[in-house]
């Protein structure tokens, strides 16, 4: 292999051929990304369940996929389909319905949703029974076949591999808000070691029901600015109050350089290096020296072969809950030092809420953009900025600024992190 | 960076099923000279049969109490068995060692609380208005830490807060296919240099109504008495499922040698590849990985070990493709885990490479698990092991567990 398609490390250099992206601010990478610079906000009133009663009544949801009926794996695959073809077509790899790689799919554990629940409990076969034993006399007695093929944990990755031709048995993985990271990391891990030439790696989320608003509810997650949908999500502002969720999916087409090279791809960034360190302290919350984190952070430094000084830009975590955004302002200061004041930093969830199991993927496409166009999206909603986070996050205007190097952050419940850094094509 | 291939050694097991706890365990009872007795369940899930998980003390492995009320079951069970792995690898306690352990969970589905589950159906069937009411009894039953006890990847977490391990952690989801990637996957790592130890495995508790609907979903379950795996082959067949925990600490060779650890055995190879399910095409995905693996393969006698669920039409295709084998000049010694131990889903890849490096470290393999003459008889040191590994609805794999030449951990 010639040493120009190897990094650092001597190992393949990875590549990004193309980008998939659908969000609450619209369908495609242009849509997107007009959105993205104009500062709009993508979150609403929820409107496709009754939210009479619930605390939070706001989220960046995408309705326009959804049929007459919400069934939520049929969404987030809906979501994940779109977003595949869009980077497949970009990346002109292989032929329809024939991807030649695996796929790697961050997803939210398939489960039940209320509305299927009560459309299996509403049989007659079970009608003297209560409860589980009611819903399992009904399935035993009818034709639930479509909800078999749906509601297995591997469901959407083998829709999809059926229909995109990827190679191999499917990965559903899931390491929570850092999953769409981690479904890059594992095909950046594939490639460096030869299994591959080529990963389809996605992330989809299309999960927001009554039941996922309850749960994050109930553990003080989410933003109750219910009367001002689009000013809710405020990543690093003074008045803060949790997190928005969304919807979403992206889609990044990964390549060695050299067979992206060899079939003359475009090239749209390089995919530098992957950080991660599990956390032992609290299931939702990180280790209070940040510890864990600044190890993510220093180790996809040290994997891109990259110093603190050499990051130009960082797309934020920025989940605009009070903890996060405090710890990772506190880790970056750690893991960047002085630097850390020179690099601007924002957050797309500003804009388009959080996508959880999708986030690390749609911010890992938005960074690609952002080194495409030279632009840096702002953090909208930032009008009086947390006293004690003291970074440019870029508030809530663009900035027009060379970008050739972004680092972007996933951070989970579990102790889950990862941290990617893109850049530019190789010179 | 080398080229040179780290072979993977098996150097850690933590398992607790059904049948008990630890390989000595199974070991006992799964070479006792006849048949052994699987535990069956008849009235937990009726009117479906379970393979229980035996009691186990939690707090041995999962000391505070405050770590316990986290979680529900399903995440005690592979907190549980992770830490049996850790301890029998040596690592366990060992800051440097469990800083530089990655992870691979095959998970499926946390808890939920059925009978909040249950009100709440009963309150809605009768309502007009049912959304308000899903809502308010939402907000006021369900607890925050069954939302964590429910998430995929809060075992993983779990076994990072309770036994240390913090270098990089993943959580694979797919039922079967998931244990499978998941070791597949940190073998791969292994040869490659992607890291020197990992902790992979995972839990399945039978005993949820919950998941026995997603089954039951596609009539996969078996209905009526308990009949050995093989012993379904006439009929319409199905799935009995069945309780376990499996963690496996998998090492490179250079790795286990600088600390002195011998191993149970070598993951030589695993193949897997997935198709629609149109029949017939399941066996042909498994010829074609025969097909990859076939220099490995011996001529005369060799032990496998088979996943088989249960559902048709894959049961007996793959009983097919298994027979297949001496057209190949190969004496299939075949033995359906299933029928000792019940489906296990994400767990039944783990639970197949412990069982086969437990045998190559004893140096004997298990008596036939049933007297339908599927099973043949083997008798010697079986120096490698086949396992069939196939999803109840998708995907295939083999996979090859052999002897490396260096003095195994026997029965010490």
């Amino acid at each position: 292999m010639n040493s120009s398609f190897k990094d650092h490390m001597g190992r393949p250099i990875v590549v990004v051929t193309g980008v998939g992206l659908i969000t609450s601010l619209g369908e495609g990478k242009e849509d997107n990304w007009r959105s993205l610079t104009s500062g709009l906000s993508g979150v609403r009133k929820i409107s496709r369940f009754s939210t009479e009663g619930l605390r939070t009544q706001i989220a960046g949801i995408i309705d326009c996929e959804v049929g007459e009926h919400y069934f939520p794996p049929t969404h987030s695959l809906a979501l994940a389909r779109k977003t595949a073809t869009e980077a497949i077509e970009q990346s002109g790899i292989g032929s329809r319905g024939s991807f030649p790689g695996p796929l790697f799919l961050a997803v939210s554990p398939a489960e039940t949703n209320w509305d299927q629940r009560m459309d299996v409990y509403s049989g007659s076969a079970g009608a003297d029974s209560q409860g589980y034993d009611r819903l399992l006399k009904n399935v035993a007695a009818g034709d639930f076949a479509h909800y078999y093929s749906l509601y297995q944990f591997g469901s959407i990755a083998e829709h999809l591999a059926d229909e995109f031709g990827t190679r191999g048995v499917p990965i559903s993985l899931t390491t929570a808000c850092a999953s769409g990271a981690t479904s890059i990391q594992l095909g950046v891990d594939a490639i460096r070691r030869g299994d591959t030439d080529a990963a389809l790696c996605v992330g989809t989320d299309g999960q927001i029901c009554e039941e996922m608003v309850v749960r994050f509810t109930l553990l003080s997650a989410l933003s109750t600015q219910n009367d001002d949908p689009q000013g809710a999500s405020k990543p690093f502002s003074k008045a803060r109050d949790g997190f928005v969720m969304a919807e979403g999916s992206a889609t990044l087409v990964l390549e060695s350089y050299e067979s992206a090279t060899a079939r003359g791809a475009e090239i749209l960034g390089v995919v530098r290096g992957t950080g991660e360190r599990a956390d032992t302290f609290h299931r939702t919350r990180s280790k209070p020296d940040g510890s864990a984190i600044i190890e993510t952070i220093t180790r996809s430094m040290a994997d891109a072969g990259l110093s603190p000084g050499e990051i130009d830009y960082i797309n934020a975590h920025g989940t605009s809950t009070p903890e996060n955004d405090k710890m990772e302002y506190l880790a970056l200061s750690e893991a960047l030092g002085t630097h850390l004041e020179g690099t601007p930093i924002s957050s797309n969830k500003s804009m388009i809420g959080h996508t959880l199991s999708a986030a690390g993927a749609i911010e890992a496409a938005i960074s690609l953009l952002t080194i495409q166009a030279g632009v840096i999206p702002p953090t909208i909603n930032c009008h009086e900025q947390d006293p004690n986070i003291l970074m440019d996050v870029v508030p809530n205007i663009k900035r027009e600024q060379a970008v050739n190097t972004v680092m972007s952050n996933s951070f989970g419940f579990g102790g889950q992190n990862v941290c990617l850094i893109f850049s530019a094509e190789p010179a | 960076m080398s080229n040179e291939k780290s072979e993977v050694w098996v150097t850690g097991i933590g398992m607790v099923s059904s049948l008990g706890e630890g390989l000595d365990t199974h070991w006992d009872q799964l070479t006792t000279g006849k048949s052994p007795v699987p535990a069956v369940d008849t009235e937990d899930q009726a009117p479906y049969l379970v393979h229980p998980i035996v009691d186990f003390d939690i707090s041995t492995q999962i000391p505070k109490r405050s770590d316990q009320r986290q979680m529900g079951q399903w995440q005690h069970l592979g907190t549980y068995a992770a830490g049996l792995a850790l301890d029998d690898a040596g690592i366990a306690h060992n800051e440097e060692l469990l800083a530089a352990t990655n992870m691979i969970v095959a998970a499926g589905g946390g808890e939920r609380d059925l009978d909040v589950d249950t009100a709440i159906m009963e309150s809605l069937s009768e309502s007009d208005d049912p959304g308000p009411l899903l809502n308010s009894s939402l907000m006021g039953e369900l607890r925050p830490t069954l939302f964590l006890a429910q998430l995929s990847n809060l075992m993983a977490g779990n076994i990072s807060i309770v036994h240390g391990v913090t270098d990089s952690s993943r959580t694979f989801m797919g039922e079967e296919m998931a244990g499978v990637s998941a070791i597949q996957t940190a073998a791969a790592q292994i040869q490659n240099n992607q890291g020197s130890v990992f902790l992979v495995g995972g839990a399945y508790v039978a005993e949820r109504a919950d998941m026995m609907m997603l089954m039951e979903f596609g009539h996969a379950l078996w209905h009526g008495d308990y009949e050995s795996v093989w012993a379904r082959e006439n009929t319409d067949g199905g799935m009995i499922m069945g309780s376990a925990g499996v963690f496996l600490v998998l090492e490179s060779r250079e790795h286990a040698e600088a600390r002195g650890v011998k191993p149970y055995a070598r993951i030589n190879t695993v193949v897997a590849d997935r198709c629609n399910r149109q029949p017939g095409a399941a066996a042909r995905v498994a010829e074609n990985l025969l097909e990859e693996i076939a220099d490995q393969l011996p001529q005369g006698p060799l032990p496998v070990l088979s996943g088989c669920s249960g559902v048709q039409p894959q049961l007996t295709e793959e009983h097919e493709f298994l027979k297949g084998l001496s057209a190949r000049g190969i004496e299939p010694a075949i033995r359906g885990v299933t029928t000792v131990l019940g489906s296990t889903l994400e767990a039944q890849f783990p639970v197949n490479v412990a069982l086969a490096s437990l045998a190559i470290s004893r140096g004997a393999f298990f008596d036939p698990f049933d007297d339908t003459g599927v099973e043949q008889e083997f008798s010697g040191s079986p120096d490698r092991i086949l396992i069939s590994n196939w999803g109840h609805w998708r995907g295939e794999s083999l996979a090859l567990v052999d002897s490396p030449d260096v003095q195994l951990r026997g029965k010490d």
